[in-house]
């Protein structure tokens, strides 16, 4: 229902077009002018055509971006840049256009925020800006992101809409936001996307009248007064008869009285708030998909089909012009199962998978029980980076203002309208449709070509501009442009994350893996690894079920499964039962609990890491270690809204495998420790600081943005990673494309990251070991207590970071910022982000040697001696060195972070970076083994390079032999790669460091 | 203060129509029982008489129609919802003609009268549950999606979603409203997997009230003035074990209703009336 807004706006786009037009070509024809104020709009010399490619658009943009480098504009060094204004015109609510001059690189929210302040609204999270894009769908502004770069061609023509229809609208703290609630309400029955009978149109129609009008007084009002008003499509005689008759009988009732009367009307309509979207299903029938508060509803015309509650999604994902939903399996199924749906075009699929994205992570939040808020604000960071429902309840009811006053102007707006519910898409609908599917696709992906190149070019400058500015802020521009997987439109991100997108989505799907590998990789993939993956996964779910099962059902289920039914029970029975919705079912992943409870307990931890590394291109994924291997991004349960982290992570894995290739990078891992007093996370902040001095690209850098606030030398660090990392993104086209991360992290977050802690604890613990030299001594001493405050802490610290942090908390941005904080509390907070940190250790482990192969038996014999010698055989050697040798460049870390570097590069010798064709992480895990497999493909020189990377977390209360694991992880590698040479072994060993094991 | 969606259960009106002489030979059985005409006439007396003296509703009673045999069942040919009247398209084609009186009865009282042209749609009034906050329509051999649709056209305000009916002549051959937000479902393997998909199709909270029976789950439920919650049910001499579980209900006054002889012609007890609500019009 929310889509469509009135055609009346509509109406009058064509002359605002023309003159934004010629305002926008004069902006561009004074590039250089500091500052063009308003004045240069109207007066508008220029004319351009405003039919105007995409693409030239953007070469557009470039230029100017180019020129302007406008995100480091804030950087002092870049001294004065031009600022060029735009007018904006925004349609209000009540129908009327408010128009105002923003800066043309100014970000959505700046605007967002201009518009509230000009509506005096403080509880904002339920609106948002519209625009129409070239097919006129409305497409909801992302505040993260420049306006310039979602506003494609026209006018800067905005609409503030309701963006969430809150459920309850008793609960807005203020009058004035269910005012201009009301007013989005109103337009919605007029327009007829939100249907109601007439005895509804009556009601809400006399409640708008005494809201707007007051108390009926014949002789003010006269006698017609009535029919100046709109309450229906089709309004007629009877229907103002009918609501004048109400309307007698409110005698002083008050505006916002009747306001509040209309919404608790308004919210029952089966409609309200529902988001629709023209959609075929997969038998080609026209469907409509409903996005609200609750789920998605499947629609065939009026009538509701089907209903998929959001804690029944185990994951959203689009490809093409297909949106999937992959559903948790029933009380009587066996998998999950993924339902798949045509859109008119591959941006309509787009948008439906970003609005789902918004709106399960506003409205799901809500949810008391801390785990689902966990996993959904994982999914939400990347796609939605505004506040949740709940937070915005936390907040609004800080609101301590005296209840504004403002004037209810008599609603302007009139029946222009006749299209009925997203009639505009159904034109938009039929005509993409009539193009056939195949040639649909074909446009995407030539589009997505020419984007591609495009980007690599963009990012490249942009790297330069950043380097130059770098110290600055560099930080804070970028990350939204590589990262947010929202700004489609975008075309600097685009692809890249477009592809990893759908990649990750496709991950579903074998199918789609082998397309999206197929599409990145100029390698080709082998197909046993699908198989293999397919299989994993398999294996996945067999364990997830059986172990699981119950958790999987829902309140319902469980309690329809245990009905009296025939029961003998039956007689006894007190009969009435709750029927629990779905909804109320948590989302948690079965596996997550358990898994993490685990983790505190065990004693010992010990990781393996055994790297392989190939000059031929085969790729097997070797993941599954231990006859439990789960593994592959689908399964896990909590993938629903990952997708947004997902990518991330593997965006991060990816780039830390970018670094790796190079060669020089694997110990950064340990550096970044040492540098941030030890704290695991840290050494995501470590990685990127070294990273950036090594030139190569850090993952850290578009999260670090994040933490500039909190430590200004992170920031740094980060700046420097940031732009290296640009320049790799650049060099690789096709990158980002196949990185798929497992749900299972998201699932174990915390396991793994307190695996991670331990071992690198242990080595600082132990000094025995060579891991000792790897770590800083400073890190060690914090890095231990750190570990005890661990997981319980975790959710504590998160509370008590920012905003942001709490938000985001899984995404790889926030653990970073958190590690910058040194803090024990931080690494409990890394913990929840746990996935992330784990892609990207991984990857850093396991960089640690190109060069040296060692011999297997060695590593063999390390793994028995314990750790170090294992350590010693390889990369301690080589950290020792390198210490030596890459300090200098390490200037921004203050500790010893240096020393890793030097080591690395060492090692690696080799410079280049070569391109990253793809990088996969598999993470697969039982009760007391977690095996982490990273797989990176490159291409340098002409050579690709294949490497694997295997991390296995041994968990466990008892003691374990882990020279035997050791071994077997060892042979298991082998046998999976017969082709590949092993050429590290790392070995942690972390006995109780803590004695806070109990905590759980 | 008008609202809308309130008033669950509250009526003022039933529309019943007398048993035709043909029923018991004629009407459409899904078994092979005889019915006993006189005592099935004397039932319905008893159920009209409850309608309008016990509960004081306001009793429209037609008149039997002998072309018609299962003309008593008017369930089946309007479902009413506040103001406003659905005339169905019965799936049977023997039963069309009953709209015709009930049409009028509705008009009579000043109903928005819609009526289901569409020669694709069936739609039995049987199949129809209405929760209070939505409705459900079972799709079975009486009721297709478009007649489903129709009434999702003709009740805006409402989420309809259609959920199969597995096993039954109706929807309603195996579940009901007990009260505001309970529903009562048989104890059946397919009348379980049905309230299942009612529960993912809806957005609302229900309590659930199974009893043994899936026949014994019709029901009818009134909240009148003065009496509060009321529950007609079947009597303990047809549904034993269901009736104890009614019998658990404390907040509802129960009266037992017997219902022998049209069950046989697979008349439960909503399909005996069809109930209004004036008050409620605005």
């Amino acid at each position: 229902m929310t889509t469509e807004s009135g055609a009346a706006s509509e109406a009058k786009q064509p002359q605002e077009n023309k003159e934004t037009e010629k305002g926008k070509a004069k902006a561009a024809a004074e590039p250089t002018s500091p500052q063009n104020q308003s004045e240069q709009l109207p007066a508008a010399t220029g004319h351009s055509t405003p039919a105007r490619k995409d693409q030239e658009q953007q070469e557009g943009d470039q230029v100017s971006h180019r020129s302007s480098t406008s995100r480091l504009s804030r950087s002092p060094l870049k001294g004065v840049k031009k600022t060029k204004i735009m007018e904006c015109k925004v349609s209000l609510l009540d129908g009327s256009d408010f128009t105002l001059n923003v800066e043309k690189r100014a970000k959505g929210q700046v605007l967002f925020d201009k518009i509230c302040d000009h509506l005096n609204l403080l509880e904002k999270d339920y609106y948002g800006i519209t625009c129409r894009d070239v097919e006129n769908q409305k497409n909801w502004l992302d505040p993260s992101k420049e306006l310039k770069k979602q506003i494609r061609t026209g006018p800067w023509n905005f609409a503030f809409n309701v963006k969430f229809y809150p459920p309850d609208p008793s609960q807005l703290t203020e009058d004035i936001t269910r005012y201009y609630l009301c007013q989005q309400l109103r337009d919605d029955v007029v327009s007829g996307r939100l249907p109601c009978s007439f005895a509804t149109h009556t009601v809400l129609g006399s409640y708008t009248v005494q809201s707007e009008l007051g108390d009926y007084d014949p002789e003010e009002l006269g006698s017609d007064y009535i029919s100046e008003l709109r309450f229906a499509p089709n309004q007629t005689k009877e229907l103002e008869e009918k609501v004048m008759e109400l309307h007698k009988t409110y005698k002083g009732m008050t505006p916002a009285e009747a306001e509040m009367h209309f919404l608790e009307n308004a919210k029952k309509l089966s409609m309200y708030g529902v988001d629709l979207h023209h959609a075929k299903d997969s038998e080609g029938v026209e469907i409509m998909l409903g996005v609200c508060s609750s789920g998605l509803l499947i629609y065939r015309d009026r009538l509701r089909i089907n209903r998929f509650a959001w804690p029944k999604i185990l994951k959203i994902s689009y490809k093409r012009n297909n949106f999937y939903i992959k559903i948790r399996p029933g009380e009587f199924e066996q998998f999950e199962s993924t339902i798949g749906f045509k859109l008119p075009n591959h941006r309509a699929a787009k948008r439906l998978w970003k609005v789902c994205v918004e709106h399960h992570t506003f409205f799901r939040l809500i949810s008391p029980e801390c785990q689902p808020k966990k996993f959904l604000s994982l999914g939400s960071k990347f796609r939605y980076s505004g506040r949740t429902q709940a937070q915005t309840r936390r907040a609004s009811s800080m609101i301590i203002r005296p209840a504004p006053l403002f004037e209810r102007s008599t609603s302007k707006r009139y029946n222009m309208s006749l299209s009925l519910d997203g009639a505009p898409i159904m034109e938009n609908h039929e005509t993409l449709m009539k193009d056939s599917a195949a040639d649909g696709a074909a446009k995407i992906i030539t589009k997505g070509d020419i984007i591609t190149t495009v980007t690599t070019e963009k990012k490249a400058e942009e790297e330069k501009a950043e380097q130059d500015d770098a110290q600055t802020d560099a930080v804070e521009t970028q990350e939204p442009t590589a990262t947010t997987p929202l700004r489609h439109d975008t075309k600097t991100d685009s692809e890249q994350t477009d592809f990893a997108f759908d990649g990750d989505m496709t991950a579903t799907e074998s199918e789609a893996d082998d397309d999206s590998e197929m599409r990145t990789q100029d390698t080709s993939p082998p197909e046993e690894m699908v198989k293999h993956q397919t299989s994993i996964s398999e294996l996945k779910r067999s364990f997830l079920e059986t172990g699981e099962s119950t958790p999987g059902m829902t309140e319902w289920e469980k309690r329809l499964s245990s009905s009296p039914a025939r029961s003998p029970k039956a007689e006894e029975a007190p009969m009435i039962e709750p029927l629990e919705l779905q909804d109320t079912k948590d989302e948690q992943p079965a596996g997550e609990k358990p898994s993490k409870e685990v983790e505190p307990k065990a004693t010992e931890a010990a990781g393996y890491l055994v790297k392989y590394v190939v000059d031929s291109i085969t790729t097997d994924l070797a993941s599954s270690s231990g006859p439990h291997g789960i593994s592959l991004s689908t399964t896990m349960d909590d993938d629903v809204f990952m997708d947004g982290t997902l990518r991330e992570v593997d965006e991060v894995s990816e780039r830390a495998e970018t670094k790796v290739s190079p060669g020089a990078v694997r110990q950064e891992v340990f550096q970044a420790i040492t540098d941030k007093k030890g704290t695991l996370i840290i050494l995501k902040e470590a990685d990127d600081k070294v990273d950036a001095e090594g030139k190569e690209t850090s993952a850290a850098g578009e999260e670090k943005e994040p933490v500039i606030p909190e430590e200004a030398e992170a920031e740094e660090i980060e700046m420097l990673s940031t732009s290296k990392e640009i320049e790799y993104i650049n060099e690789d086209t096709s990158v980002v494309v196949e990185a798929k991360t497992t749900a299972r992290k998201m699932q174990s977050p915390k396991m793994e990251i307190k695996t991670d802690d331990m071992t690198q604890i242990k080595g600082t613990d132990s000094p025995k070991k060579a891991m000792a030299s790897w770590i800083p001594e400073v890190v060690k001493t914090e890095a231990s207590e750190v570990i005890s405050v661990a997981t319980k802490e975790v959710k504590q610290t998160k509370a008590s970071d920012a905003m942001q942090q709490e938000e985001e908390i899984f995404t790889f941005e926030e653990v970073q910022t958190e590690l910058p904080k040194s803090s024990p509390s931080q690494i409990t907070v890394s913990g929840s982000s746990a996935t992330s940190l784990e892609v990207s250790t991984l990857g850093w482990v396991s960089c640690s040697e190109k060069g040296p192969a060692e011999p297997e038996e060695k590593m063999a014999v390390a793994t028995e001696t314990e750790a170090a010698p294992a350590e010693s055989t390889g990369p301690t050697g080589l950290d020792v060195v390198e210490v030596g040798t890459k300090e200098a460049p390490v200037v921004h870390t203050e500790t010893k972070t240096t020393t890793y570097e030097s080591a690395e590069a060492d090692t690696n010798g080799d410079v280049d970076p070569g391109v990253l064709l793809s990088a996969q992480t598999i993470t697969s895990e039982t009760t007391s083994t977690t095996t982490t497999t990273h797989i990176t493909k490159t291409v340098k020189g002409g050579i690709s390079e294949t490497r694997i990377e295997k991390r296995i977390v041994i968990t466990g209360d008892t003691d374990i032999d882990h020279d035997q694991a050791l071994a077997q992880a060892i042979k298991e590698a082998k046998e999976q790669h017969p082709d590949m040479s092993v050429t590290k072994v790392v070995v942690h060993k972390e006995t109780e460091i803590t004695p806070e094991e109990g905590e759980d | 203060m008008a609202g809308l969606m309130s008033d669950f259960g509250c009526y003022t009106h039933a529309i019943v129509r007398a048993i035709p002489a043909s029923l018991a030979k004629e009407a459409l059985r899904s078994s092979h029982a005889e019915v006993d005409l006189a005592k099935a006439r004397r039932e319905h007396e008893l159920y009209t008489e409850v309608l309008r003296t016990t509960l004081g509703l306001e009793v429209v009673e037609l008149p039997a129609d002998e072309s018609l045999p299962d003309c008593v069942f008017v369930e089946d040919a309007a479902v009413v919802c506040g103001d406003t009247a659905l005339i169905t398209r019965p799936g049977a084609e023997s039963r069309r003609r009953e709209t015709e009186a009930m049409s009028k009865a509705l008009k009579d009282l000043n109903l928005n009268i819609v009526e289901m042209t569409d020669e694709n749609a069936t739609l039995d009034g049987g199949d129809v549950l209405f929760t209070g906050r939505e409705f459900f329509v079972g799709l079975s051999k009486r009721t297709n999606q478009r007649g489903a649709e129709i009434l999702a056209d003709a009740f805006k305000d409402y989420a309809v979603s259609t959920v199969p009916v597995l096993e039954g002549l109706h929807l309603k051959s195996f579940c009901s409203m007990g009260g505001p937000g309970l529903i009562v479902i048989g104890a059946g393997e397919s009348a379980q997997k049905t309230l299942k998909i009612m529960q993912q199709m809806s957005d609302h909270r229900y309590d659930k009230l199974t009893v043994a029976d899936d026949f014994g789950a019709n029901c009818i439920y009134m909240n009148l003035p003065n009496k509060g919650h009321v529950l007609l049910h079947h009597t303990a001499e047809q549904y034993p074990q269901s009736v104890k579980v009614f019998e658990k209900l404390k907040d509802h006054m129960l009266i037992p209703v017997c219902n022998m002889q049209k069950v046989k012609v697979d008349g439960a007890l909503t399909c005996c009336s069809v109930l209004i609500n004036k008050k409620a019009n605005v």
